[in-house]
């Protein structure tokens, strides 16, 4: 077994309801809950968190391209364009033809418009499973099947951006985000890939989301409140979101004189039942594996509580006891399930950067921000499962 | 004979310890197997819902594990508890409830079925149209509270990780046509990495509804000669349409050759390596000049550290398409040279038509049963040759060889590809 490489990100890509890119989410994150960006109105009583207004074309030239995807897509394949510029590899053709990429996706967005007339017209048909059929055939677009399909993040992103080494895409809403970068950071520390793009795109401002989102109560609905005090039995807002890493070696970032953003020091996954309390105890498994790596006085935690309850209080207990400042991310850009970690780790290499914490906002925000912010750890508390817990750092 | 524990490159050899399978054909390898090499096609007339208007009437389903009612998501789940089942048995490891090592499942994507939205709509009360508001007004109804579960793309996993006690996060997983193969690929990275010594790898598919045959079809994917339906998937014949969507479901323990030896397990096989290379031509079509294809074959033969030369027999991708079949023919011979023409290849997809996500994992335990039985099962339908498609298809009946050495190719849509090398008795 050869030893372990060092393991930096040395491109960032993110776009959210805040806006385009690192810099301008860290001015409105700086700016606390004086301009929130969610919305009230387009899904009332439900408060979700849309998409900035992003130029596409400047990441997806081809409106060709543009047209065979749906929004989600084109939103993860803006984020890799991003994260590949902010690397340096973008057009680099002998780089991006070993490049290994793993996505988180979940599916696309359903053909509203065809499902209500299918909802509404089959009522009334005489032989339902004929109509059906009949239906689907005539009305689906051949196009919306690879617009919806979890794989075809990553093909879309193979196509307009040439990343060809390797390509495999995890399901599984948080737990894959989580795990897709896992798995990522475990295989360029052992030397089975030397550049990776790990990314993941998210559309949650969308009917058939709230539908399913909305079977379990889960929405937020009704009045706005930060993710730590969304009462009882909390609520997420949907949002939409795209975030995207360059992960690479230490010796093959020097080798193109690539600057880094962080060293990635741990990212730790696990599953439980979701029974009462397990949740903070996975917390503190988790973090009892990465405390040894710790700096107290220069470590932070960005949160990845979503609003839901009981899970957000559990990892409020979890965080409280870590003891370290606080700040919680889904009060200012809203919950994107697979993309929530990633979008977090974004938001963390920025931390590193700025070396200071964006305002509280919410009784889980807890803490001042240290004189000198050198580690940040992320944690991932999902809708349903999904807990993780990441460590990044500053290279000095 | 001794198998060496480390590889060339100095990393754990991975053995196979474990297999199962389901298919159209039936369930479990001995019955798998029999009616494979003996020719029989699984391909059969839709009988679980009405076909009136489809353009294509036959798949290869499993109707032998399927219950009435059963959504999708729960008949993937218990075809792969199944062939999970039957793997952990013959590798004999871990308690009940116990495996030791992580799950990588391949499988379709998961949302809501028609039948759900019909219940949600007949809740709502609505006159004339129903929208999404209405569904989503009614959805916190406790009836529903089910669905909640059903539409999440972790169930399956989350359901095999508890009845198998399997360690850590299980990771779902696509890469479209290619995703079994991909399932290997991971648990074999992840032996080889040295988090663990063990690890179960499953691709599962039972993606037959009305839904899927029309995306298919509107793809200009699948056959439409629906009769009779066994002679409908017939992959490298001159006269192929389309590929037959079929289910199935199949499992291998993965161990490393160190920890399955001092253990005493029966080694079915090694993995010898994995290979991938994704196309980025178009997003259902492959680059005309076969380069990812051919790149994804030799990245496999870097990873195995062998050669072309040493390959006896090849489980195509074969998907009784007219693209797949002729770019999988160009990549063979820019990759064989002029030994393509001699190299057996055959396809299992002839008979049991194309199980999607789980094409890769299913056909990679046919090609482990091909190389233990040193026996090739055939590539049937092989009435109408395609001149442009000179290889040795194993025509319509199997044959008995000398195998040592196979890969299995698996492309999706989407453009991502795997081979892997599978092996067997040490050379």
């Amino acid at each position: 077994m050869s030893p372990r490489r060092e393991v930096w990100i040395t491109g960032v890509g993110f776009i959210s309801s805040l806006g385009e890119g690192l810099e301008a989410n860290w001015a409105r994150l700086s700016a606390g809950n004086s301009t929130p960006s969610y919305d009230d109105q387009k899904f009332a009583p439900f408060i979700v968190h849309p998409l900035a207004p992003v130029s596409f074309d400047s990441q997806i030239p081809k409106k060709g391209d543009q047209r065979q995807m749906e929004l989600w897509q084109r939103i993860g394949v803006y984020a890799a364009g991003l994260a590949l510029s902010n690397a340096g590899v973008a057009g680099n053709a002998e780089i991006l033809d070993r490049m290994d990429m793993i996505t988180a996706a979940g599916g696309g967005e359903r053909d509203i418009a065809v499902d209500s007339a299918i909802l509404s017209g089959i009522r009334t048909a005489a032989n339902p499973g004929a109509f059906l059929n009949e239906r689907l055939l005539s009305d689906l677009r051949p196009t919306l099947f690879l617009a919806q399909l979890p794989n075809l993040l990553a093909g879309n992103i193979s196509i307009v951006h040439g990343i060809v080494g390797s390509s495999r895409t995890f399901m599984g809403e948080e737990a894959a985000g989580v795990d897709a970068m896992r798995l990522t950071f475990e295989r360029v520390a052992a030397g089975q890939s030397d550049i990776s793009l790990v990314g993941s795109a998210f559309h949650g401002t969308r009917w058939d989301l709230l539908l399913v989102t909305e079977l379990a109560g889960n929405l937020l609905k009704d009045k706005f409140a930060p993710v730590w005090d969304r009462g009882q039995h909390g609520g997420l807002a949907l949002a939409s979101m795209g975030a995207s890493l360059v992960v690479e070696s230490k010796e093959h970032a020097e080798k193109r004189g690539a600057k880094p953003l962080a060293r990635i020091v741990a990212i730790q996954s696990d599953r439980n039942r979701r029974k009462p309390g397990e949740i903070e105890a996975t917390i503190a498994r988790e973090w009892a594996a990465i405390e040894p790596k710790v700096k107290r006085s220069e470590a932070v935690v960005i949160s990845g509580a979503s609003g839901l309850e009981p899970p957000t209080a559990e990892e409020k207990n979890a965080l409280k006891k870590i003891g370290l400042p606080v700040r919680a991310t889904g009060t200012h850009i809203g919950h994107g399930f697979d993309t929530q970690f990633l979008a977090n780790l974004a938001i963390a290499c920025e931390t590193l950067r700025q070396g200071k914490l964006f305002p509280a906002s919410g009784s889980g925000d807890t803490g001042e921000s240290p004189g000198k912010i050198t580690q940040v750890a992320v944690t991932s508390v999902g809708n349903w499962r999904g807990e993780g817990i990441g460590l990044i750092e500053k290279i000095a | 004979m001794a198998y060496a524990t480390k590889d060339k490159a100095g990393r754990p050899v991975i053995a196979v310890t474990g297999i199962g399978i389901i298919t159209s054909l039936g369930t479990g390898k001995e019955d798998n197997w029999k009616k494979l090499v003996a020719g029989q096609s699984g391909i059969r007339r839709i009988t679980r819902f009405p076909t009136d208007g489809l353009r294509t009437t036959i798949a290869g389903t499993v109707d032998h594990e399927y219950e009435p009612g059963m959504a999708p998501s729960v008949m993937t789940e218990k075809i792969a508890r199944t062939v999970g089942e039957e793997a952990i048995a013959q590798a004999g490891i871990g308690s009940k409830g116990r495996f030791p090592g992580p799950l990588f499942l391949a499988m379709a994507p998961i949302e809501l079925e028609w039948p759900h939205r019909f219940d949600l709509a007949g809740a709502t009360g609505a006159n004339e149209t129903v929208s999404y508001a209405d569904l989503v007004r009614v959805a916190t109804q406790p009836r529903f509270a089910p669905y909640f579960e059903m539409s999440k793309y972790g169930i399956v996993g989350e359901h095999l990780a508890d009845h198998f006690g399997t360690e850590g996060s299980p990771i779902s997983l696509t890469t479209a046509c290619a995703s079994g193969g991909t399932a290997i690929q991971l648990g074999v990275e992840t032996i080889r990495r040295g988090d663990c010594e063990v690890a179960l790898a499953i691709g599962a598919d039972t993606s037959v509804t009305p839904e899927s045959l029309v995306r298919f079809s509107l793809l200009s994917a699948l056959s439409a000669q629906n009769d009779p339906p066994e002679q409908t998937s017939k992959p490298f014949s001159k006269n192929r349409d389309g590929f037959v969507l079929a289910e199935g479901a199949a499992a291998l323990v993965l161990e490393s050759m160190e920890h399955a030896q001092a253990r005493g397990a029966k080694i079915l096989g090694i993995v010898q390596g994995c290979g991938e290379k994704s196309d980025n031509f178009h997003r259902t079509r492959s680059s005309p000049n076969g380069r990812p294809i051919i790149g994804c074959m030799q990245n496999a033969f870097t990873d195995a550290g062998i050669s072309p030369d040493d390959v006896d027999y090849i489980n195509a991708h074969g998907t009784s398409t007219p693209e797949n079949d002729k770019m999988e023919y160009t990549g063979v011979a820019a990759v064989f040279g002029e030994r393509a023409q001699r190299v057996p290849i055959s396809s299992n997809k002839s008979m049991i038509g194309h199980t999607l996500t789980a094409a890769g994992a299913v056909e990679a335990v046919f090609t482990l049963l091909t190389i233990q039985n040193q026996r090739i099962p055939p590539t049937i339908n092989h009435k109408v040759p395609d001149p442009a498609i000179p290889l040795d298809v194993v025509p319509n009946v199997a044959r008995d060889a000398k195998i040592r050495t196979a890969i299995s190719n698996s492309f999706g849509f989407g453009g991502q590809n795997v081979c892997l090398v599978l092996a067997g008795e040490p050379a």
